[in-house]
């Protein structure tokens, strides 16, 4: 069984959402880059990780300084992979995607690129400026590779795309709940929990929602319009320079990851 | 090796120059691109639409504007030049034909705000100039480092009501302006029309901006044979930096197959410094932007920083329809230093009496080195595609620098 899916299996036993942190490959530094990511891991049931790229088009402006500062400091794709391979064998179980902009796989070669991730311990591949129209020849590569391939279903999809969605990806599927870029400038929407019965009934993988999650109700309002879990990003940047309120920032937001708060026994037996 | 995702189909896809081309976007704008290429397709067989566009065209904008023959530039060198005086246009430049397009398109499509990338600010200016006629709101984005070279524009656009968003990030220039749109439209796209300014970005700009533009070869064809009693060009000669103003001139001639067509890119300070913007001549296939093209990029697949005098050329990408006629080898791609630009920029005022946008001013450069190598007698026709004004106080100091 794929570790995706012997997470979801996992979190179903517990009745929680998954809490995925996303960090900047070589941010701040590719020196400092790892320590930084493990302090996101003690909350965290998977990582996605994104390899810093000039031109984050997807991205707010938290994530794009972050990209700047991690490439600036010489972050590369040998360092990123080199963080990668680190955090494999440390954390054997758990799930890594790596969210890549297009140009970054387009240039080294789709096959190429994706075996050197594949090899470094990445589960899965997310490339945010390819629509699901565009995406069938780095499915295939990322098949022919044994990765997974992330697709974003946005809020305002048609039908049709939610079904080319739900065909081509695997892993899990990145619902974006709400318009624009990542960053906490903008809240998440509360998603439709439409949205979610119809990948559903598509039999699209389960759903993340990613973009503008902050908070622990953000959490909260997504576990219950049908999301499997959350990404979080930019909040956890933006904290980065306080490590004890980073800590209780993950902490609260991982409570809020429970399905129904029962007492004490139930948080017991998540630990 | 040069890594292929689009399968080698014989009839290309819609959005598809041969294998260039395509929709590069997050997935959330996709709609918003289904939108505006319905709208458009509708257009174009749309005779009040054609109706109104073309009254747009010529009692506000000027059209058609002139083709002039060089009394004096390079007479003497074999080469009669004659200039399509885009530069006359309402606006300055080539840019108000399409933008008056997609502000109609806009209008129809129900959108109460325009967004819009520039570098040199001469798709501001049209874009701003356009808001204030349709009373739409418009905001532009502008990389910080082209706010200071571009001044002039700049003070333009918010004469015409518009509001100018500097873009810091990166270069600071043309590319990160464009990234910084899109961002917005991502958001915005429900009330929002973005109107890209070139034929690059994803489909169906490409092919949108091409035909809106090729208003410019269509009048100049007709008046080239009218005044030549029947020739028409042996060359037909236009800047490139996204590359809209040359292939409107070019799309006309793409039939004629004894018309050679030559695209002039920024050589910057020369190919071999690594600081151009020449994306054809020296850049590699990539994903910018949008669109499968070919763009100045490293080998793990950061984009490069372009340069050129030139704001409109100062672009590390380009319109994926060039990539093709390139391969294809209908249009010829060459390129023009910063210096030789100057240096025409400066002749063409002395010879004629015009003042050219240093963009267009690598065109004449083309004319100029070319006459250098004692050719055959040859009429070429070049895209005078904007006017200099906006250049004034840049050149003023460069001149000054090296005196």
């Amino acid at each position: 069984m794929n570790r995706y899916s012997a997470l979801f299996e996992r979190l179903d036993r517990e009745r929680r959402g998954a809490l995925v942190p996303f960090a900047i490959l070589g941010y701040p530094t590719p020196e400092r880059s790892l320590e930084w990511i493990e302090a996101l891991l003690p909350h965290a049931d998977a990582l996605e990780l994104g390899l810093p790229f000039s031109d984050p088009i997807a991205d707010g402006p938290v994530i794009q300084t972050a990209s700047h500062e991690a490439l600036t400091a010489g972050a590369r794709l040998n360092s990123g992979l080199a963080i990668v391979g680190q955090l494999r064998t440390r954390h054997p179980e758990l799930p890594i995607g790596l969210l890549v902009y297009a140009n970054l796989v387009y240039q080294p070669g789709l096959d190429h690129f994706y075996r050197r991730i594949q090899a470094a311990g990445a589960d899965s591949v997310l490339v945010p400026d390819v629509p699901s129209e565009e995406a069938q020849p780095f499915v295939d590569a990322a098949r022919r590779c044994g990765l997974a391939s992330i697709l974003i279903a946005p809020p305002n999809a048609p039908e049709a795309t939610l079904a080319r969605i739900a065909k081509l990806g695997s892993g899990y599927t990145y619902v974006v709940s709400r318009s624009g870029v990542t960053g906490t400038e903008k809240q998440a929407g509360r998603p439709q929990a439409t949205l979610f019965e119809k990948l559903s009934a598509l039999g699209a993988p389960p759903g993340l929602v990613g973009f503008g999650i902050s908070s622990p109700g953000d959490v909260q309002a997504a576990l219950a319009q049908g999301a499997r879990g959350v990404i979080v990003g930019s909040s956890l940047i933006e904290q980065s320079r306080d490590p004890e309120r980073l800590q209780s920032h993950l902490h609260a937001l991982a409570l809020a990851t429970r399905r129904q708060p029962e007492g004490i026994h139930a948080r017991a037996s998540q630990r | 090796m040069t890594p292929t995702i689009s399968p080698a189909t014989p009839a290309p896809a819609p959005g598809r120059f041969g294998r260039w081309g395509g929709r590069y976007v997050p997935e959330i704008l996709v709609p918003a691109l289904d939108e505006l290429d319905q709208a458009f397709q509708r257009a174009r067989t749309d005779p009040a639409f054609q109706a109104e566009l073309k009254d747009l065209l010529t009692n506000f904008a000027g059209r058609p504007t002139p083709l002039t023959r060089c009394r004096n530039f390079l007479a003497g060198s074999g080469l009669e030049i004659y200039l399509k005086r885009e530069d006359l246009l309402h606006g300055g430049a080539h840019k108000t034909n399409q933008v008056l397009a997609q502000m109609l398109l806009a209008r129809r499509m129900g959108k109460t705000r325009v967004i819009a990338e520039t570098g040199a600010g001469q798709h501001g200016v049209a874009v701003a100039l356009a808001g204030a006629l349709f009373r739409i709101p418009v905001q532009i984005y502008m990389g910080s480092a082209d706010c200071a070279r571009q001044a002039p524009n700049v003070f333009r656009m918010k004469l015409f009501g518009a509001q100018v968003t500097p873009v810091t990030a990166g270069s600071a220039t043309l590319k990160d302006a464009m990234n910084e749109a899109l961002r917005d439209w991502a958001a915005s796209y429900g009330n929002t029309h973005y109107l890209v300014g070139t034929v690059a970005g994803p489909h169906p700009f490409p092919t949108l901006v091409g035909e809106f533009q090729r208003i410019i070869g269509d009048e100049a064809r007709a008046q080239f044979l009218e005044q030549t009693g029947g020739a028409l060009p042996d060359q037909v000669v236009a800047c490139i930096g996204g590359g809209s103003n040359a292939l409107g001139i070019f799309r006309a001639f793409l039939a004629d197959r004894e018309v050679a067509l030559v695209g002039v890119e920024a050589g910057g300070e020369g190919l071999a410094s690594g600081r151009h913007g020449a994306t054809i001549s020296r850049g590699q296939a990539g994903i910018l932007h949008g669109a499968e093209t070919r763009i100045l990029t490293d080998p793990e697949g950061q984009i490069l920083e372009s340069h050129s005098v030139s704001a409109g050329l100062d672009y590390p990408g380009v319109g994926p329809e060039h990539v093709y006629l390139h391969e294809t080898g209908r249009v010829r791609y060459e390129s023009a230093t910063d210096d030789e630009a100057l240096a025409a920029f400066r002749r063409l005022a002395r010879d004629e009496g015009i003042i050219p946008a240093l963009e267009s001013a690598h065109a004449l450069a083309y004319c100029e080195t070319l006459a250098r190598s004692q050719p055959k007698p040859a009429r070429l026709l070049v895209n005078l595609s904007g006017r200099g004004d906006k250049d004034l106080a840049h050149v003023q100091s460069l001149i000054e620098r090296v005196s």
